[in-house]
């Protein structure tokens, strides 16, 4: 069995209260933290550990910590980004939803490393039960003497407050979360200047997501040196990863990095292989907006090493024959699953997400939209596949915020991957419309690197 | 969504305001605007819309000009700027729904409810609408339903008649 540092006492009855959290060793870290350690010192320790930001990007949480202003007389703020919208992810809802504690214990320790008195956590507007869950874990804790004045006789303060959205996918890019929080429409801020410097009404912020936040309580606990020694290379610890899709077993699992793809997908303690006793078409790994790859290229890299759920594994071979482990979300399709529709589905929500704020975003995303709907409902020309990837090179590193880059990258992924089957579409548009394309080469033995990058 | 409907003379309650009073203290002093989104929402489950009086009205409470309250309740979809049926069932309508028949919910809650996307039942009880990723695609089909956004996991035509059934007995 992997080690299992968040999800551990997932199981235990009422373990969402905070006397039997408590029971169960909760708030240990704060205890730890607050009466032996500095400030620096947690941030030290989670520098240590190599524990990279769980919301996508992967950024090292210790250092983004360590690039926190501290001028004197001015507040500091954490804020939680719990507005989980990245299709094909829900780990949050799913740790908020049962093991809210684990979170209020994380932001009570978190706090107290940057020197915020007051810290926010941002939840998507749509999930009011967690809020609720969250409220009453806050409360419970805040009667236990583990939040408010004075917390445990060490003379820090802290409130923790819980902000709803209101339905903007784009509010989970941390500019775009600061903007809402101040009671403003969501568009994402140019940067520099950095949250760190200048965020929540213009203070030192730090923004961090869900899962970054409730690795600090083990980092803690058991010190950064030992959840370093958990996962592979440069991806240490565990990570949560929501499965969805056509699997057995789809759900939310807390695995070690570096657990190999193939066995997360088809061991019984996982996944369990492919519904209805379909083969596997394709998988989206780290959610809809990173690069959708064939099964044989998400079994295996194109050297033929088997592919691994880690940053360095998932992104080998780069966006030509790899992808991303962002945020977690693995979405997996089988054979009877059409490429072309739920890249117009995907391309659909970008264009609804989209701020508006940048023209390459706000225009691309709807022409890209409307030119897969086309395709899709039979009325494709041959020249529309290019112009899709046209199009989405010219919004790909062209906007304010990366929502340019996660609407252009699907789109640009399955075309590269998947070009057969755009082609088909358009060839035999009427067939198209009644039946799917159907598996198939793209469970086959991997090809050379040159054949794949010749069809590119 | 940008069309705003007109509200007859609305007043928000006592208990509404004590409400709204509470979130303020959340922020620092004359950050009050912070509190728009959760005022907001209290004032969408209070009157299961968000009319322009009722922006008016925030605005006035929060000392901010109306056009900020305005671009806030048009920009976040959440908040609807025309009055909804009783229920509003919204379905979500996103790539890993869609693997496992979302689309197949959609179409027969259309056709059970008799009305298209965004409208609502001559009874004024019913309307529905696909929303995006809900955060929920491990349970997938899924739909919610406000002010309280109750879940509902895995759904199926059968489950969804129920659904639909048992809220018809509310009303």
């Amino acid at each position: 069995m992997a080690r299992k540092l968040l999800l551990g006492n997932i199981n235990v009855p009422g373990i969402h209260t905070f006397d039997v959290y408590r029971q169960h060793g909760g708030y240990r870290a704060v205890e730890k933290a607050l009466k032996t350690m500095t400030p620096d010192a947690v941030v030290e320790e989670v520098k240590t550990s190599g524990l990279r930001g769980r919301g996508g990007a992967g950024f090292p949480t210790g250092m983004k910590w360590s690039f926190l202003a501290k001028p004197e007389g001015r507040e500091r703020y954490l804020v939680c980004n719990a507005d989980e919208s990245e299709p094909g992810t829900f780990k949050d809802r799913y740790l908020m939803t049962h093991i809210p504690h684990l979170l209020v214990e994380g932001m009570i320790v978190s706090s107290f490393a940057l020197g915020a008195k007051t810290s926010y956590i941002y939840v998507r507007g749509e999930m009011m039960p967690q809020i609720r869950i969250l409220e009453r874990a806050i409360a419970e804790a805040k009667n236990a003497g583990f939040l408010g004045k004075n917390i445990l006789g060490s003379g820090y303060d802290l409130e923790l407050y819980v902000q709803p959205g209101g339905g903007a996918y784009i509010c989970g890019e941390e500019t775009a979360l600061i903007e809402s929080l101040e009671g403003k429409r969501g568009n994402p801020r140019i940067k520099p200047p950095f949250p760190a410097i200048s965020g929540v009404w213009a203070c030192p912020t730090v923004v961090n997501n869900v899962e970054t936040i409730a690795a600090v309580v083990p980092i803690i606990n058991d010190g950064g040196e030992e959840y370093a020694k958990v996962g592979n290379g440069r991806s240490t610890g565990t990570k949560l990863i929501s499965a969805s899709g056509n699997l057995n077993k789809p759900g939310v699992y807390e695995i070690e990095l570096g657990l190999p793809v193939e066995e997360f997908i088809y061991s019984e303690e996982y996944c369990g292989g492919i519904a209805n006793g379909k083969r596997l078409k394709a998988v989206v790994a780290g959610g809809s907006s990173v690069p959708i790859l064939p099964a044989n290229l998400i079994l295996k890299t194109i050297n033929g090493q088997p592919r691994l759920m880690s940053y360095e594994s998932l992104s080998d071979g780069g966006f030509q024959t790899g992808s991303m482990l962002g945020s977690g979300g693995f979405i997996a399709f089988d054979e009877d699953q059409c490429i072309v529709r739920n890249t117009w589905n995907f391309a659909r929500f970008y264009h609804h997400e989209s701020c508006g704020q940048c023209s390459p975003c706000r225009e691309g995303t709807g022409w890209m939209e409307k030119v897969l709907h086309n395709l899709e409902n039979g009325h494709g020309k041959m020249s529309d596949i290019d112009l899709l990837v046209d199009v989405s090179k010219k919004i790909e590193g062209n906007t304010i915020c990366p929502l340019g880059d996660a609407a252009a990258w699907p789109v640009a992924s399955a075309i590269r991957h998947f070009r057969d089957e755009f082609e088909w579409h358009i060839t035999n548009s009427k067939t198209a419309m009644e039946q799917n394309y159907g598996l198939a080469n793209y469970a086959d033995p991997l090809p050379k690197l040159e054949e794949v990058t010749s069809q590119n | 969504m940008l069309s705003v409907t007109e509200q007859k003379e609305i007043e928000f309650s006592a208990d509404l305001i004590s409400k709204f009073e509470e979130i303020v203290t959340r922020y620092p002093e004359g950050k009050q605007k912070s509190a728009l989104l959760p005022i907001l929402h209290l004032v969408q489950a209070e009157y299961g819309w968000i009319s322009l009086e009722a922006m008016d009205k925030i605005a006035a409470f929060l000392q901010i000009q109306a056009i900020e309250v305005y671009e806030v309740a048009t920009f976040y979809t959440m908040f609807f700027m025309r009055p909804q049926g009783k229920f509003v069932l919204e379905v979500c309508r996103t790539g890993p729904c869609c693997l496992v028949g979302a689309e197949k919910i959609m179409h027969h809650i259309e056709k059970t409810l008799g009305v298209k996307e965004g409208e609502v039942t001559a009874d004024g009880n019913f309307s529905w609408r696909g929303v995006e990723c809900l955060a929920a695609c491990g349970m997938a089909p899924v739909l919610q339903i406000g002010p309280e956004y109750t879940f509902y996991e895995h759904l199926t035509e059968e489950s969804v008649d129920k659904l639909i059934e048992n809220l018809k007995n509310k009303i």
